[in-house]
């Protein structure tokens, strides 16, 4: 196995545990819909203990996402998480209400009372798969960073990456191109979680506010991701040449998209899914849309991986000074330690195999309200 | 205050934060997988009940442990940018099989242990029961390789065309792997978590006995969880023992520290608290030979010569060859000439087993805090040797059917939960203040290790999470109060 073949194949395992971790936020998307007035209590506690069996894995992608960035791409790590600090730290909090409000949200003794920790749940459900869309979109257009990695020896100001401005991460709440991939995630996530909601749940009155909700939802998200899309093929992106050296091309994800038929196809299938559950949702009787959209979700986010890293492109530009931009190349992990972790990768497809089985074994009951009465073990 | 302090407090205060909740996961988890393997095997509904009990404390504390677990991944690279650079390519590695292993076994299994009883058959309930413990004991083997390696940095080497800790050969994960500080801190770790939640156990039920609640409950639980403390503290007083040898060895400032010894020497006394000393026994301890030479503060500082007859230089030598490391390799990356480039390669080679040295200041930086190292020691030991006597008393008072008569002890044994905390946290103020000022054992101090911050964002930030933390700590004992109140229902 060449280095070149180990750092393609890790920036694969890195798209597609992103593509998981959007197809998987239909966790934070059906949290959204606690806000739905017309819901009642139960109802809501229906979507909430629905959501609660589901949440750690999502959260368990988003930790093993993040450890694997580091791990395979240790550069964007310390460059990304140490320069737009603001941006994680926003996700993490978000991530860390979550995390605890399940468990307490229905406890006496709690402090925040239940409505509090939905609020948590719902901040989540907002944020998350914005932050995680405008963080990515930031691929595409690049952050204000520097990499000088002879700093370390400069004991007055050792650090190797560093951030241009004091927003750190927050400036690209104003790169509108970074915000429509923003609210597109977010968009996606509460489809994704109306359409899980409606194959998990028996409940009439909560299947026709998610499909009210999907219908809601068509509109805006076409918008967002048309727009995104189309701005994307058409912009100056950021090429590197044979020698390592970046420079701007125009349309270069157009060109990369034509250079890669298979990412073309990717994309393609991927949309035709996506598109085909909402109408599934929306216009159909039938509950199986989430068995369409998320793997749709997985290619299409691959997809934009594909067109970020792969055909010579910088993945993780820099707009202030380009030479300092994040390729495959320049910012992976050594031979060996890809070579070490490209073994322990084989054990991925038994990890999903149990995931699923045991996944199977307790969705074989759908969540009725009964249950929800009933159950002594529950959110 | 600067953003290295500022920075030093966030993560320390996460990592004591995140040991809150671990240990208590670790050691429950073992206590109830027993009780519910007894009711599987035995058909006794009693230890279901039993096991659904503690299972429900078990889930109030494991939602802590998994948000403040994601905080300390994160702070790695928000904080310690440098850090995840210079150490990624090691670091990274345990930290994704750790996320690949262990934690989608952690959540998964967990997810079923809930809400499964009803669903799954009582076969299947109890393997997901035992391999959430499992998943978190290996997702601490994974998190303590990444640490050990920190603390003893073996199977790398510095690529000056990267400017990074490589790994050495695939060959190299081994020694990474099987890091013998990995190793020992993994079983210190983990079975002080199950002295936690041994005592933990033996604890709560001395509160219904004294209540006079749920007696059999109360005294088919205490002892499960007094035999689980026990086989803990057993194990945690043998691994302690192999990592007073492994910091003699690789973190011999560290010893130094924790025991105050400003002046080493051969047949070297332990000291038990200022004033009292047992002759020969640290060197008994440190290198399992009473005559062992054991290098004290000033030794390390000023160089001295090693078991092996090795010679360690002095501090001020270290930082002089660390310096022209460093040097050598800006001129090495700033060159193009060849000749000029092998030249400060030469150089390099030759020094860069100290490079980390040359970010250091003056000599005396790397003295840990000794009064915070030597005391906290302290602690640990004497409080893990005072839980390990009340886990044996209440294991005796179960098995003579004697903790009627012994209120004492029950109420011993509660105090004793507290104290189980301090001593933890003890343990690792010992490990991680006194290998200060390196976050990687002579290759990287914490200067030089961190993000480029301002104080006050990293000081907003810390605030931010301080509160956060105080709220969910405050609604984590308030709810587990309420349960424990509340108690089983057989």
């Amino acid at each position: 196995m060449s280095y070149e073949f180990l750092q393609n194949y890790w920036w694969c395992l890195i798209a597609l545990l992103g593509g998981l971790l959007v197809a998987l936020m239909f966790v934070q998307g059906a949290n959204l819909h606690l806000g739905n007035r017309v819901l009642s209590d139960t109802q809501k506690r229906m979507i909430l203990n629905s959501t609660g069996r589901k949440w750690e894995l999502t959260f368990t992608t988003l930790v093993t996402f993040g450890g694997a960035f580091f791990a395979s791409f240790p550069l964007f790590y310390s460059t990304s998480f140490g320069g737009a600090y603001w941006v994680w730290v926003l996700l993490l909090i978000t991530f860390v209400f979550q995390a605890v409000a399940y468990e307490f949200q229905n406890k006496k003794g709690n402090l925040l009372g239940v409505k509090g920790f939905r609020i948590a749940l719902m901040a989540n459900g907002l944020l998350a798969p914005f932050l995680v869309g405008t963080a990515v979109g930031t691929f595409f257009t690049g952050s204000d960073f520097t990499v000088n990695k002879v700093a370390i020896t400069d004991p007055s100001a050792p650090v190797i990456s560093t951030w241009g401005n004091g927003w750190h991460g927050l400036e690209a709440l104003g790169q509108y191109h970074a915000i429509l991939l923003g609210c597109t995630v977010m968009l996606l996530a509460a489809i994704l979680g109306a359409l899980y909601v409606l194959n998990n749940i028996e409940d009439e009155g909560i299947h026709a506010q998610m499909r009210r909700a999907v219908k809601l939802a068509i509109g805006p998200f076409l918008f967002f991701f048309l727009s995104w899309t189309v701005m994307l093929l058409t912009k100056k992106g950021f090429a590197v040449d044979p020698e390592g050296v970046v420079f701007l091309e125009p349309f270069k994800y157009l060109h990369n998209l034509l250079a890669m038929p298979a990412v073309l196809v990717m994309l393609l299938v991927g949309v035709v899914l996506v598109l085909y559950s909402i109408w599934q949702g929306a216009f159909t009787e039938s509950r199986k849309g989430i068995w369409f959209a998320m793997p749709g979700t997985v290619l299409v986010v691959m997809s934009v991986f594909f067109l970020a890293g792969f055909n010579n492109t910088a993945y993780y530009p820099s707009c202030t000074d380009l030479q300092s931009s994040l390729t495959i190349r320049n910012s992976s992990s050594s031979y060996f330690t890809l070579q070490v972790m490209s073994w322990v990768s084989l054990l991925i497809p038994f990890v999903v195999a149990y995931i699923a089985y045991a996944w199977h074994q307790m969705d074989r009951k759908k969540i009725t309200a009964e249950e929800i009465m009933e159950e002594e073990h529950k959110y | 205050m600067d953003v290295v302090i500022w920075s030093r407090i966030q993560f320390a205060m996460t990592a004591a934060y995140h040991w809150l909740f671990v240990p208590l996961t670790l050691g429950l988890a073992l206590a109830m997988a027993v009780m519910e393997t007894l009711y599987v095997v035995k058909k006794d509904p009693f230890w279901k009940k039993a096991a659904q009990f503690w299972i429900k404390l078990f889930a109030i504390n494991f939602a802590v442990g998994i948000a403040t677990g994601i905080i300390l991944e994160f702070e790695f690279g928000t904080n310690w940018s440098n850090y995840s650079w210079m150490v990624g390519d090691m670091f990274g590695a345990p930290l994704a099989i750790e996320g690949i292993l262990a934690f989608f076994m952690e959540a998964t299994f967990f997810a079923v242990m809930f809400f499964g009883w009803n669903k799954v058959s009582p076969k299947f309930h109890l393997a997901s029961t035992w391999l959430t413990g499992i998943g978190a004991t290996i997702s601490a083997y994974w998190i303590l390789v990444a640490n050990g390696w920190m603390q003893n940095p073996v199977g790398t080497t510095f690529n000056p065309d990267t400017v990074r800790s490589e790994m050495a050969s695939a060959a190299a994960f081994w020694e990474v792997i099987s890091n013998p500080v990995a190793v020992s801190k993994f079983c210190h770790a983990v079975t002080s978590g199950w002295v936690t939640g041994g005592i933990f156990v033996v604890g709560v039920s001395a509160w219904y006995l004294l209540k006079n609640r749920h007696v059999e409950f109360a005294k088919k639980s205490m002892l499960v969880g007094a035999i689980v403390g026990l086989v803990g503290s057993g194990a945690v007083m043998l691994s302690g023992d192999s990592s007073g040898v492994h910091a003699a060895e690789f973190q011999p400032m560290k010893l130094a520290a924790a025991e105050g010894l400003q002046d080493g020497g051969n047949g070297a006394a332990f000291t038990i608290v200022p004033g009292i000393k047992i002759p020969k026994m640290l060197s008994i301890l440190a290198t399992h030979d009473i005559n062992g030479f054991v290098p004290g503060i000033n030794d390390i500082l000023n160089g001295y010569t090693d078991n092996d007859g090795n010679v360690v230089p002095s501090v001020a030598e270290k930082m002089a060859m660390g310096r022209r490391a460093l040097d050598a390799l800006a001129v090495y990356r700033e060159n193009d000439d060849p000749t000029v480039k092998a030249d400060a390669l030469t150089i390099l080679n030759a020094n860069v087993q100290y490079m980390g040295y040359g970010h250091l200041e003056k000599p005396e930086d790397v003295v840990p805090p000794v009064g915070v190292v030597f005391w906290a020691f302290r602690f640990m030991i004497g409080l893990g040797m005072l839980i390990a006597l009340v886990l044996l008393l209440a294991l005796i008072g179960v098995w003579k059917d004697k903790l009627g008569a012994w209120t004492w002890l029950l109420w011993a044994a509660i105090a004793c939960i507290p104290l189980a905390y301090i001593c933890g946290q003890s343990g690792w103020v010992v490990a991680e203040v006194g290998r200060q000022p390196w976050t990687i054992q002579g290759l990287l101090p914490v200067n030089v290790a961190i993000s480029s911050l301002s104080a006050g964002a990293v000081k907003t930030t810390f605030f931010v999470f301080l509160a956060v933390f105080a709220l969910f700590l405050a609604i984590e004992i308030r709810i587990m109060i309420r349960a424990i109140h509340k108690g089983p229902e057989l």
